[in-house]
């Protein structure tokens, strides 16, 4: 049933029909609606689930860790700072192989104080061993919530779902929301074959030296590399269901194009409009949206980047001292590979907005130069 | 698609009546997107709300920075803020005030409503004369002046977004609807 809500109860909503069964939340600043909706739901009686107020957000990712090694489908939600805070549990959840899903409201990180959008503080987390996704609408997070459920559990890794501060976080649109039966047929209960069970008593965690760690990243580094199937599997498995259409990339009139915009966030949908704009002036240009960093789609990305030109990647983000991390990924694979230039730039750090108009001067930069660049600050104050 | 921005003050529900407005155009069929402007909003101190609205999906994920239309719900506001900042030429600006459009100049290139909404909505029971919640008004008056949604659909926007006094705000919707002057 269609019916309009802001990105943050998206995010709630996809968690109650994923039927979570424990929440854990710090209740403060950096905190959003997402888990304030999902505590008047569980004490409203509509999802049988265990909400814990914790005191941090280490706290609540050690609570979603202990939570997920017993079997039951974990939830949280956090944004920047709090995220940061997080980031020990986060490795932990990932070795330990848990299925915990949790979004991202993408802010930056502070100081200066910041509640605004900016990719930073999930691109910290980039290697962790979560699965990594950018949504780039209100309906992408609510599906999103409810694949990822289905795709970590098969492969045991947890799933990080960002999604850009206010340009999503509160802005309110049109989502359809599947009913609670479809989605029960689309993701069974969790039914881990290992649990902490104090009928079965197992070892977890325990010193591991180095005569089985260096297999446990090759068995985290196997379980990413099936992850692309699996989520192609089962995003197709959920369109059968609903229509809608999900993958690692969204590839927007590439097959043709001259020159190829890399986006990701809300700055990919505001680029599929800009390219629209610029075909009608007779620009031959395509946008390439990567949803996944992780596990990187490498081969998806070279094969919709086909024979076009030329490259240019918009970051929300920067890795200081080198350049944006999208670019950085995608230079990487394409080395060996294809050989293009690739123009990269900076945009929207700390809510900046970005528009039409600041996307079409970047495409066209891009098109007027060749040389392939490391980084351009779009519309820095000097 | 027209793009809609909403003058209000802190506390006075200018997002929310963004979001009444989007929820009165979806369930008239279309596609819509709503949001404050991004930031810290302060008591009393102006404020700003946007709306999309179309006939597929809204992809634009920037702020409103030309907008088709401009509400103000609060009279004041036109005295201390530049309430036609970047409005299209031909643009419809709507004004919550007791006042007549004659008494307003923003020039030619725009048309002026104007809805008496503090006086209707005090007179449905919805808020005080200080404080009066003109939401519901404001978007029937909306309805009346762009022809974009029925007044129907504005009724079923109220049931869905608006958990008490759903007939009062009705009826409001319904008065300004009624009650537009313009030049």
């Amino acid at each position: 049933m269609k019916k309009t809500m802001m990105g943050n109860y998206a995010a709630s909503w996809g968690a109650q029909l994923s039927r979570v069964q424990v929440i854990a939340a710090y209740p403060i600043t950096p905190q959003t609606l997402i888990v304030e909706k999902l505590s008047d739901i569980v004490a409203d009686g509509e999802l049988k689930a265990k909400f814990i107020k914790v005191e941090s957000e280490h706290s609540a990712m050690a609570a979603c860790i202990g939570a997920s090694s017993t079997g039951a489908r974990a939830y949280t939600a956090t944004s920047a700072q709090g995220l940061a805070l997080m980031h020990e549990m986060l490795h932990w959840a990932g070795l330990a192989r848990l299925p915990i899903v949790m979004a991202n409201v993408n802010r930056a990180m502070a100081p200066g104080w910041s509640i605004w959008a900016d990719q930073n503080d999930s691109l910290s987390q980039r290697d962790t061993g979560w699965m990594s996704i950018f949504s780039s609408s209100a309906q992408d997070i609510l599906d999103s919530t409810i694949i990822s459920y289905k795709v970590s559990e098969k492969v045991l890794l947890p799933t990080l779902i960002s999604f850009d501060a206010f340009f999503l976080s509160h802005t309110v649109e049109v989502v359809d929301m599947p009913e609670q039966e479809l989605v029960d047929k689309f993701l069974p209960p969790y039914k881990p074959e290992y649990k902490m069970d104090v009928n079965d008593p197992r070892s977890f965690g325990a010193l591991t030296d180095e005569q089985y760690y260096y297999e446990f990243r090759y068995k985290m580094q196997e379980a990413m590399d099936q992850a692309i199937d699996v989520i192609k599997e089962t995003c197709r498995e959920y369109e059968e269901i609903t229509g809608r259409h999900y993958d690692l990339i969204h590839a927007y009139r590439c097959e043709d194009a001259d020159m190829i915009m890399v986006t990701s966030g809300t700055i990919a949908e505001t680029t599929n409009v800009t390219v629209d704009t610029l075909r009608e002036e007779g620009h031959k240009v395509g946008n390439l949206q990567i949803r996944y960093i992780r596990p990187y789609p490498k081969k998806d990305i070279l094969a919709a980047i086909g024979g076009a030109k030329k490259l240019a990647v918009i970051d929300r983000n920067i890795s200081p001292g080198y350049s944006g991390i999208f670019s950085q990924e995608l230079k990487s694979a394409l080395y060996n590979e294809i050989d293009i230039p690739v123009r990269s730039y900076i945009a929207g750090l700390g809510g900046r907005d970005v528009k039409i108009e600041d996307i079409k001067d970047i495409a066209y930069n891009a098109l007027e130069h060749d040389e392939p660049n490391d980084l351009i600050w779009k519309g820095v104050k000097k | 698609m027209i793009e809609i921005r909403m003058h209000g003050r802190g506390g006075q529900g200018a997002v929310k009546a963004s979001f009444v407005l989007a929820e009165a155009a979806f369930q008239g069929g279309k596609y819509v997107q709503a949001f404050p402007r991004f930031g810290v909003e302060r008591r009393g101190a102006p404020v700003e709300a946007f709306t999309r609205i179309d006939d597929k999906p809204v992809q634009i994920r920037s702020q409103i920075y030309y907008p088709d239309g401009v509400i103000v719900l609060d009279p004041t506001l036109t005295e201390v803020v530049d309430v036609t900042k970047g409005l299209k030429k031909g643009g419809w600006i709507l004004i919550n005030s007791n006042k007549n459009p004659e008494e307003y100049d923003f020039g030619d290139e725009y048309n002026v409503y104007i809805v008496d909404a503090t006086d209707i909505a005090v007179q449905n029971k919805l808020g005080s004369r200080s404080a009066p919640i003109v939401n519901t008004a404001i978007v029937g008056a909306f309805a009346k002046i762009t022809g974009l949604v029925e007044i129907d659909a504005v009724y079923k926007g109220i049931e869905n977004s608006i958990p008490r006094f759903q007939e009062e705000n009705k009826k409001a919707a319904k008065q300004a609807y009624d009650s537009i002057k313009s030049e």
